[in-house]
């Protein structure tokens, strides 16, 4: 939770599609939740399975991962791959005691503006809804 | 002749294999025995911990502690281990990684003692008697150390000088251990004796680069007994576990299940694994849908993936009650 009492959210977002299309939901000026932050990846395999759990472990309560729509990645497979991962995550997290929608995967176009909005909104509106992600204490000395 | 090295090894919770393993090194022992003088094996001789705490700090020159760290005795013990040896070695993969008992990490002592002593089918226990701290007995008081929620590996309870990996440690990687100690030939603290690289390098399993269409599991499976295990459809998990055991599951026909951990700078075994598993699904022969049926197929994810490493994992255990996820 930030010190607005608001769910963590992070974003990692795709250089090619996902992060142009949050940028054009940006000029474009449509509204948006305020409560995540965005990390540009330059494709959303890059994002790996131990980046997203140490996030949680560092307190985050969201995480989305965008990247370009199937058969739209700029390095051909990329996204498919994420998807995979994703799927074993989303299982694993939720074997680990966390809900597993609070990992989500979306294909955002650097044209899709208006679907990044909806994205996020909804995503949010779901953390808030989870509300803040109890871990144990996992620090050991 | 120069004096005698100074051994001593506790064992916690273990399944004592690893005491076995450190005289599978069969007539070396007696080679070791010339130059080693073992001051406390509760395994093997009569030993009491009153011995232990006898001696002077740092008088033991190598403490071997094996097991994890679960009950208060347990962790008293590596804090007297750590106390009277110079230098402090996490024997085998539970000391290590946490093991086999770190499994426990999915529960906690609620969860194992209502399976253990009350819901298992050859129990009997209608008055729910479960083990206390202390109870009185005919006006006796009674003490058993305490169960705790969580298993630790060694290191998460005190300073650790190095690790022999495996469950249990192979025979030649003790042998090399014992030497390298009394030849005062020992890497840099915080190794694990090892080697560096992960199993799939010294694999005798014939790579090919191939891209798998299936998962199987072990019994659902005919191995070739020439191909990698991972190229045949087997989870293997030999690309993120440590190697130096000689691939010796491999040579019995059955996959890695990581008992060596992580290899140095990788964080999370199962991290690592689920990425190394996307990588190798064949795209080319599968449709989306039926890449994504295959990586649902795998079962217990946890288990296969965090088998021997859960305590030492980037979320250690499994969130229990007060949360909101559940
Ligand atoms: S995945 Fe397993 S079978 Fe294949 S090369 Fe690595 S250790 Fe050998
Ligand atoms: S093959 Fe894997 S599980 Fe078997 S001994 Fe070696 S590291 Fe351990």
């Amino acid at each position: 939770m930030n010190e607005n009492g608001e769910p963590n959210i992070l974003a990692f977002l795709c250089n090619w599609c996902s992060y142009a299309g949050a940028d054009l939901a940006g000029v474009s000026r449509l509204q948006m939740p305020t409560n995540f932050r965005v990390i540009r990846v330059m494709c959303s395999s890059r994002v790996d399975p131990e980046i997203i759990l140490y996030a949680f472990k560092k307190g985050i309560d969201g995480i989305l991962v965008l990247g370009c729509h199937p058969g739209d990645c700029h390095y051909i497979n990329g996204n498919y791959k994420t998807e995979r991962r994703m799927i074993m995550l989303q299982k694993l997290l939720g074997q680990f005691g966390i809900n597993p929608k609070r990992l989500k995967l979306g294909w955002v176009s650097a044209s899709e503006g208006a679907r990044f909005q909806e994205i996020i909104s909804s995503f949010a509106r779901e953390m808030e809804e989870l509300g803040k992600l109890e871990l144990p204490i996992t620090e050991v000395s | 002749m120069a004096e005698k090295l100074k051994f001593a090894f506790s064992w916690n919770a273990s399944c004592g294999g690893c005491e076995i393993a450190v005289l599978d090194i069969d007539e070396i022992i007696l080679d070791v025995l010339e130059k080693v003088d073992i001051l406390f094996w509760p395994v093997a001789m009569d030993f009491k911990k009153s011995d232990l705490e006898s001696y002077e700090d740092k008088s033991i020159d190598v403490g071997f502690y094996n097991g994890a760290v679960r009950t208060s005795e347990q962790e008293e013990y590596a804090h007297l281990m750590r106390k009277k040896s110079k230098v402090l070695i996490a024997f085998g993969s539970c000391a290590h990684l946490g093991g086999i008992p770190g499994l426990a990490n999915v529960s906690n002592r609620d969860g194992i003692f209502e399976k253990a002593y009350v819901s298992t089918l050859s129990t009997v226990n209608p008055s729910r008697v479960f083990p206390e701290p202390e109870s009185i007995v005919n006006g006796k008081k009674l003490t058993l150390p305490e169960f705790y929620d969580d298993v630790k590996a060694l290191d998460q309870v005190v300073d650790v000088d190095y690790y022999v990996p495996g469950c249990p440690p192979p025979p030649d990687l003790i042998a090399k251990a014992i030497d390298a100690i009394i030849k005062g030939e020992l890497p840099p603290k915080g190794s694990v004796i090892a080697n560096e690289k992960a199993l799939c390098e010294e694999c005798p399993r014939e790579k090919n680069k191939k891209k798998i269409r299936e998962i199987k599991r072990v019994h659902e499976a005919v191995d070739d007994g020439e191909t990698c295990l991972l190229e045949q459809g087997i989870i293997c998990l030999g690309p993120v576990t440590r190697g130096g055991c000689g691939a010796r599951c491999i040579k019995a026909n059955m996959p890695c299940r990581g008992c060596f951990g992580p290899v140095d700078k990788e964080i999370d075994m199962g991290a690592s694994m689920l990425s190394a598993i996307a990588s190798i699904i064949d795209e080319d022969n599968l449709t989306e849908e039926e890449q994504k049926k295959l990586v649902e197929s795998i079962e217990d994810p946890l288990g296969l993936f965090y088998r021997f490493s859960l305590p030492v994992s980037l979320l250690r255990r499994v969130t229990l009650g007060g949360g909101n996820d559940e």
